[in-house]
């Protein structure tokens, strides 16, 4: 079956609807199941979709929608802003430390895009600070990801502090912040291995890692592809560490990218940042309105308003 | 917070409340099968099948329910793989075999060329890789760190240069010298990345003209937790490179990978191996009927 927005799903949904002109309650029924099908489809987690579509339902059963000549108009006006209302109302910019260094941890699952979020968050901080950042290169694991850091700093002329593999990461988090110090590095980004959530082990790690460094941001790097286990790793990173923030990475696919409400439903902590592209200048600001379209497919959300 | 072991427990729960077989109940399993990633359609699809076969089996009991589920989820598998072939296929004695590995960013690629050409070192096999992502931070020593550790051979080229000449290279290498298997490493790309899809097609042509029975096997790498748009990289992977078996790597994480039902559903493509770590023992031929098993695993058991 093909994708089907949720636009097109409340336009078919409320054909017999606007010629009858009058809202009933099997109505109502049948727009919160279309909502429902948008978002599981676009991967919002079940359990958040559930509580999601409460309130939308306790929105527009209230007298507002039921009594206006245009209910369908209402409604996904309704679930629109909600979305973005859970979402974060504006762009929330990164934690600044009131004395150098600001230091700014990577976090999350394999693959996810930690490191080159690291490089990406560099960039930025030189193009529009003149920041001097140092980055650490404290994943020790999988293959290279020592050579991958020193790449992206010699691509970026931005240094990079390692101790190859045969140290503990929270030593080598040490020595980076005690490098920073000597050379005044104004911002100090960490990048940690990729881990399960659920890896006891390598959790600690990350604590370990925190109660040293005094993170100003713990920023969660998540896949924006990520289905249904999108709240379970987002609470397993935030209950351990108490991230500070969000980036949604790989947002140049063709994913809903459902995930970005799950998270933030259950963390409640903001996406801070969005990846769109392999290259470093590939990050943009978190904007929760045009995130809110992209879930619901609603590219032409205002086309809908106009026709109603 | 649900536990890993969220799935089964519930079903487990469920059962345990069991009276009758109600509307209630298989609600709940279209829950679980969502929640597990199959799709929405897949889910209705599979717990409306389900309700039809326990009312046909009259299945009273908890357990009776519970052995009609399980067979029954074996079966909607097995019948839609019924022309699927879930093993690896090898060249004719006297060629090098090649796999071409694709997907996504991230989703274990280089890993599982790693895993696979340990295997096959152990086996005995000659094995060559194809460093053919050129263009990733550090991708080319990833790949030689695991050709060191697992003792295989790597061509490579330089960072930036063109991936289908060092994959010609390899080829051409594999050919004259006599190795078993060729292992092509490409980098990540997104499916809706017209130019990078291809390239992708290039470097395909590319083995072909070298080696006409290559590749063997070109294997779509699928990240477990990824939700829905799994079904999109699928698709428009096989509409590039005619893909012949998926590799569903992550289990080891908290998601169930429930897409390859949706994909297989749709698309009939296998899954040929599953990744369950990072080490090079984390690689599993994939096993329909265990991995069904899994989802419902405690209910069988109990
Ligand atoms: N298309 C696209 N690719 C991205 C984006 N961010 C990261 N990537 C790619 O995703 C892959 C994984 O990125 P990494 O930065 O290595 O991810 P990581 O989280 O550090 O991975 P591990 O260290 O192995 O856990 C690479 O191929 C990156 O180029 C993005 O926003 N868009
Ligand atoms: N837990 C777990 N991690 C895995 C598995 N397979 C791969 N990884 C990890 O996932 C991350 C990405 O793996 P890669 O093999 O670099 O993925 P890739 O597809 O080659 O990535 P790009 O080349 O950047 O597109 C690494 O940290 C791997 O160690 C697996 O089965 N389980
Ligand atoms: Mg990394
Ligand atoms: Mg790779």
């Amino acid at each position: 079956m093909a994708f089907e927005g949720l636009t097109q799903r409340l336009q078919n949904a409320f054909n017999g609807l606007k010629r009858k002109g009058k809202v009933s309650e099997s109505d109502v029924r049948d727009a919160m199941r279309e909502i429902r099908l948008a978002l599981l489809e676009a991967d919002v987690n079940f359990d958040v979709v559930k509580e999601f579509v409460k309130t939308v339902r306790e929105r527009a059963v209230g007298t507002e929608v039921l009594n206006s000549l245009t209910p369908a108009q209402q409604i996904v006006k309704i679930v629109h802003d909600e979305l973005v209302k859970v979402m974060g109302d504006a762009a929330v910019p990164l934690n600044k430390s009131p004395h150098i260094p600001t230091v700014i941890m990577m976090v999350g699952l394999q693959g996810a895009g930690k490191t080159t979020t690291a490089g990406k968050l560099a960039k930025r901080l030189v193009d529009q600070e003149k920041a001097r950042p140092l980055m650490i290169a404290a994943d020790i694991y999988r293959p290279a990801a020592v050579d991958q850091l020193v790449t992206i700093g010699q691509q970026l002329d931005v240094p990079v502090f390692e101790m190859g593999t045969d140290h503990d990461p929270v030593e080598i988090v040490k020595q980076g912040l005690a490098q920073a110090a000597e050379n005044k590095n104004d911002y100090v980004i960490i990048d940690t291995a990729g881990r399960l959530e659920i890896d006891e082990q390598l959790m600690q790690e990350l604590s370990n890692i925190k109660a040293l460094a005094q993170p100003n941001e713990i920023l969660l790097v998540v896949d924006s592809m990520t289905g249904q286990v999108a709240t379970q790793v987002a609470e397993g990173f935030n209950q351990q560490l108490d991230i500070t923030g969000v980036v949604l990475t790989k947002l140049d696919g063709d994913t809903r990218g459902g995930a970005a409400l799950s998270i933030r439903t259950v963390t409640g902590k903001p996406i801070k940042f969005v990846g769109q592209g392999e290259k470093l200048d590939a990050l943009d600001v978190f904007y929760p309105d045009r995130m809110a379209d992209r879930i619901l497919g609603m590219g032409d959300m205002m086309t809908l308003i106009e026709k109603a | 917070a649900k536990s890993r072991t969220g799935f089964t427990a519930r079903l487990n729960k469920f059962l345990a409340n069991f009276r009758s077989v109600d509307e209630d109940f298989f609600e709940d399993l279209e829950e679980m099968l969502i929640e597990a990633d199959v799709g929405f359609d897949t889910a209705m699809t599979i717990s409306n099948q389900l309700r039809e076969e326990v009312k046909l089996k009259n299945a009273k009991t908890k357990k009776q329910v519970g052995q009609v589920i399980v067979e029954k989820m074996v079966d909607i598998y097995g019948e839609a793989g019924e022309q699927e072939d879930n093993t690896l296929h090898f060249a004719e004695a006297g060629e090098p075999t090649v796999y071409l590995f694709v997907g996504v960013n991230g989703a274990g690629k280089t890993t599982t060329i790693g895993k696979l050409a340990a295997k096959y070192h152990d086996e005995g096999k000659s094995v060559l890789l194809a460093a053919g992502d050129t263009f990733r931070a550090g991708a080319i020593e990833q790949l030689a760190e695991w050709a060191r550790r697992t003792k295989t051979d790597i061509v490579t080229s330089k960072a930036g240069a063109d991936p289908a000449s060092v994959i010609f290279e390899a080829a051409k290498k594999a050919h004259a010298e006599n190795y078993d298997i060729l292992l092509v490493d490409t980098a990540g790309r997104l499916q809706n990345n017209v130019n990078l899809m291809n390239e992708l097609a290039k470097i395909k042509r590319v083995i072909v003209r070298e080696l006409p029975n290559a590749p063997q096997e070109v294997l779509l790498v699928l990240d477990a937790s990824t939700g829905q748009n799994a079904l999109n990289q699928a698709k428009q992977f096989s509409k590039t490179t005619d893909v012949t078996g998926l590799i569903l790597t992550k289990l080891d994480g908290s998601s169930k990978g429930g897409i390859v039902i949706a994909i297989r559903n749709e698309l009939h493509l296998p899954v040929k191996l599953v990744g369950l770590g990072e080490k090079t023992a984390d690689l599993q031929l994939f096993d329909p009927a265990k991995y069904v098993y899994g989802l419902f695993k405690d209910l069988i058991e109990d």
